[in-house]
């Protein structure tokens, strides 16, 4: 009894938590699908996020809904900065250069992050009252509530735009064949543009959120969620947008049961052995369809 | 072809001759502690940057993972000298074997991937092993391995440098090497050759492995401890950065990154932050104005400048 109430604890914990790691996978995944490109800087973007965040709350007292919007703009203005400066110019480069581009910006924004902001972890204004609700034996914080509505309206949202407006549907199209797509008169440069300015919101939503919930931002934040969240993505199936979602949650929820049952130190470890196995026996994800590679 | 030519002679006298003018300037204390510490991590960077480059450069395999060997090897030649009291060369090899060990058993399932997969996979799999050892209470946990005693000198760094540096050079234009060239250049028409991809891709990636250890082994009896944080992927990084920006593929640019990147470090030490600020606009300066790094896969010794001291033997 005390194991199932434990394990159901941790699933509560673990999907708020997963929410957080989908929010960021789905920028990966959009950005993979579009350009096939391994944006190593994104969870450099979520630490962005979470001090456009701190400064729009403790700065200019904005109050939490605001300061999550101001947080988004401008993590994803500097996004799509990052693409017109560092990736688009490498369009036709090989994969690798392209790669070591985004580990660079990665280490940059770290770096930059601590010459800026200093090292020292920085206190997130307590914007949202805390409350701990007692149901029954198990114990759920009203900032987990607020993370995983927040995560669903935010995917809610992102999944109207894809599925429903102009922009979503020349996503989809230049995802799918990005040379059709130009031939049809789709403007590629600014729709990948456009995914990186939202996919780098989605990443800035999960900062401010994360902040909030953790109550401390430092620059080197970004480094371990957005590896994780690159574990989510290809769980899901890279490329495959609700595929991100679930193996935000699917991670989440993974990560939480070890730190609960095994321990807190194999916590990380987990989530690369998840990679490696399902890089190695089903490398398309769980939502993915296998593709025959051609010469 | 002759294992040994007399270029390679000539160029082992011109180490053996730069060897004794350092060696004599550390005796003569013109070299301070500072710079002898810099000297020895040269030789240990080199090390790093030119085994990681006979996955990345020469074999085209993207591994990210290369600080895990390091740590493998740092540990596992701490044992052999800290628990089993054995001599430091023997520390070494076993070191060697260990890391190359792991490096073959990681190795053969990992590089059936490729690209952006393999990539995050090692880093992946570089993490875990840092995790693991981290919680190994046998070799210090999170405290690190203490009292290793210092057996690296700069004789030790040098000669165990010029033999990786031989070595790697030999099997690089070996029949081997060629075989990894070519799966570089194009795996599926490599296989179409007959080439057995995953054989070459697993065994350049087991060498560069255990020259990883190798330079674990130096580190760690440098610096009398072996911590699980010294062996981030940042570290990782660290030496992608000076592989790519020597040239992946080229020896010559591995030593020249090494060499400059390990002295940007020193002269930055006051200012650790804005070390890796240079470093990730270096990289990012180079693959947008010059990706295939300073050299390109051009050794520094064919160039025409160096072609009169071949002495005719090709």
């Amino acid at each position: 009894m005390e194991f199932l109430e434990q394990l159901i604890q941790q699933l509560i914990n673990g999907i708020s938590l997963g929410s957080i790691y989908a929010l960021i996978a789905l920028g990966y995944t959009m950005v993979y699908g579009i350009i096939k490109l391994i944006n190593f800087a994104h969870g450099d973007i979520y630490m962005i996020g979470a001090y456009a965040g701190f400064f729009a709350t403790a700065n200019l007292g904005l109050p939490f809904v605001p300061a999550l919007i101001v947080s988004m703009v401008v993590a994803g203005l500097i996004g799509m900065l990052i693409e017109r400066m560092a990736y688009r110019p490498l369009r036709h480069a090989p994969k690798i250069a392209v790669l070591i581009t985004a580990i660079g910006i990665s280490l940059l924004l770290e770096y930059g992050g601590m010459l800026l902001f200093t090292p020292q972890p920085r206190t997130f204004p307590n914007v949202l009252e805390s409350v701990t609700y007692h149901m029954g034996p198990f114990v759920v914080n009203s900032q987990q509530i607020i993370i995983l509505v927040v995560s669903v309206i935010l995917m809610v949202i992102l999944t109207y735009v894809v599925q429903k407006t102009i922009i979503g549907k020349a996503m989809r199209a230049v995802s799918f064949d990005t040379d059709a797509a130009q031939l049809m008169g789709i403007d590629v440069d600014r729709i990948i543009s456009a995914t990186f300015g939202i996919g780098s919101a989605l990443a800035a939503a999960a900062g401010v959120l994360v902040g909030i919930y953790y109550n401390s931002i430092d620059p080197l934040m970004g480094i371990m969620p957005g590896l994780k969240a690159f574990v989510a993505a290809v769980l899901g199936g890279i490329g495959i947008i609700p595929g991100a979602m679930a193996g935000g949650v699917i991670l989440g929820v993974i990560e939480a049961l070890v730190s609960g049952f095994i321990s807190s130190t194999f916590r990380d470890a987990a989530a690369f052995a998840i990679l490696i196995i399902i890089l190695l026996f089903k490398p398309s994800g769980l939502f993915g369809k296998n593709v025959r590679e051609k010469v | 072809m002759r294992a040994i030519t007399k270029k390679d002679l000539k160029i082992a006298g011109a180490c053996v001759v730069l060897y004794a003018i350092i060696e004599a300037l550390l005796q003569m204390d013109i070299i301070g502690s500072f710079w002898e510490l810099n000297l020895i991590l040269i030789a240990i960077n080199i090390i790093m940057s030119v085994s990681l480059n006979l996955i990345n450069g020469y074999t085209g395999q993207f591994s990210l993972g290369h600080a895990g060997f390091m740590a493998v090897g740092a540990y596992v030649s701490a044992i052999i000298t800290v628990k089993f009291h054995l001599p430091f060369l023997l520390a070494i090899i076993v070191g060697a074997l260990g890391s190359g060990l792991l490096g073959f058993l990681i190795g053969l399932p990992t590089l059936r991937l490729n690209g952006d997969y393999l990539a995050i996979a090692t880093l992946g799999l570089g993490e875990i092993i840092r995790i693991v050892i981290l919680n190994i209470p046998y070799v210090g946990g999170a405290s690190g391995f203490m009292g290793i005693p210092r057996y690296t000198n700069f004789t030790w760094a040098f000669f165990v440098c010029l033999f990786t540096l031989f070595f790697i050079k030999n099997l690089v234009n070996s029949s081997h090497g060629r075989a990894c060239i070519s799966i570089r250049e194009n795996e599926i028409a490599a296989e179409a050759m007959g080439i057995d991809t995953t054989r070459y891709k697993v065994i350049a990636f087991t060498i560069g492995a255990a020259f990883a250890g190798v330079a674990g082994a130096l580190f760690a009896h440098y610096f009398y401890i072996a911590h699980p944080a010294s062996f981030t992927f940042m570290m990782s990084f660290n030496y992608l950065t000076m592989v790519v920006m020597g040239g992946l593929g080229s020896i010559t640019g591995s030593i020249a990154g090494a060499v400059i990147l390990t002295f940007v470090s020193a002269a930055l030490a006051s200012w650790p932050e804005w070390r890796m600020i240079v470093y990730s606009i270096v990289l990012i300066l180079l693959m947008l104005y010059r990706p295939q790094g300073l050299f390109g896969n051009v050794e520094l010794t064919s160039l025409s400048i160096f072609k009169r001291f071949k002495g005719g033997s090709k």
